[in-house]
């Protein structure tokens, strides 16, 4: 199998940086799923690819606009009205969902080579991302599981917490490394470790 | 400036974009009603006051919406989906704002 490279090699340290001398409170890793997709439903199709998503995915989602959840290997959340996007720690989900989610349901866009997923994670997570993000991060307003799709800069982002002090954030590829410089930046005056 | 997107909720006007004037309406695209024509692309009601208007939240969800926004003191009215549709999946955000 092809082994693919990571945009963030570069600028990729691992180790403590910044100001961690009184412990890190932001760790930053590259996630690296091996599938990223991106479902839509034609209008009125919304439950079948719901319903398709749990059949290929085992991933059951809650009801409500940005919902999502993640089981640690597979993750999925709403992204927009009928849209969801779905990565997988294995290879191989686009091909599976183009079997489930016929022409009639909907679209099935595969994102495995054209996103890159950042989480962060730590104490100051939701202190960090506040700097990037004009959203409201604090646990009620974002659930753990739920999706947010926003800008920085212009440029699109989509964010999953995957845990209550957590965040996987999906940037396009060419886009990723200057993202990640920036994360980094925007995390040295708390100390970060990178993973 | 917030806009309250029917999915993403309150976000800040950065993340839109503004498709027109909500109160045209388009003749049928074989239509050689001139005066139709010139209606849609020219005239406008330009009011002082609350205003239909088309909006795209371009750097969220991308959905097209309908905004009711004052033009006087910049505050939105009301916010719906262009489809209709789309209230099936927006039901979290919804109950938020009854
Ligand atoms: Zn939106």
């Amino acid at each position: 199998m092809v082994e693919r490279q990571s945009p963030l090699e570069p600028e990729f340290h691992i180790g403590s940086h910044g100001n961690f001398e009184h412990g890190v409170e932001i760790i930053l890793t590259e996630t690296g799923p091996g599938s990223i997709v991106q479902l839509a439903a034609w209008p009125g199709e919304e439950k079948k690819l719901i319903a398709a998503i749990r059949t290929v995915a085992g991933l059951a989602l809650p009801d409500g606009a940005g919902g999502g959840l993640s089981d640690g290997v597979k993750s999925v959340f709403g992204f927009a009205p009928g849209k969801f996007t779905v990565a997988d720690e294995a290879e191989g989900l686009a091909g599976a969902f183009a079997k489930a989610v016929t022409p009639a349901i909907g679209t099935v866009t595969d994102l495995s080579h054209g996103r890159t997923a950042i989480r962060i994670a730590g104490p100051k997570a939701e202190w960090v991302l506040a700097k990037f993000f004009a959203i409201d991060f604090a646990l009620p307003a974002f659930p753990v599981g739920a999706g947010r799709s926003t800008t920085h800069h212009d440029v699109f982002a989509q964010i999953q917490r995957t845990g209550s002090d957590q965040f996987d954030i999906y940037v396009f590829r060419s886009f990723a490394r200057s993202f990640w410089k920036a994360l980094c930046h925007a995390s040295e005056e708390i100390g970060y470790e990178v993973q | 400036m917030l806009i309250t997107c029917p999915y993403c909720g309150p976000r800040d006007v950065v993340e839109f974009t503004y498709q027109g004037d909500g109160n045209r309406e388009r003749p049928d695209p074989a239509s050689q009603n001139f005066e139709a024509w010139n209606a849609y692309v020219y005239d406008r009601l330009n009011p002082a006051g609350d205003h239909n208007e088309i909006w795209q939240h371009s750097g969220g969800c991308r959905a097209h919406l309908r905004v009711v926004r004052n033009t006087l003191t910049h505050e939105i009215l009301s916010v719906a989906f262009m489809r209709s549709t789309h209230t099936s999946t927006a039901r979290r955000k919804a109950e938020d704002k009854s």
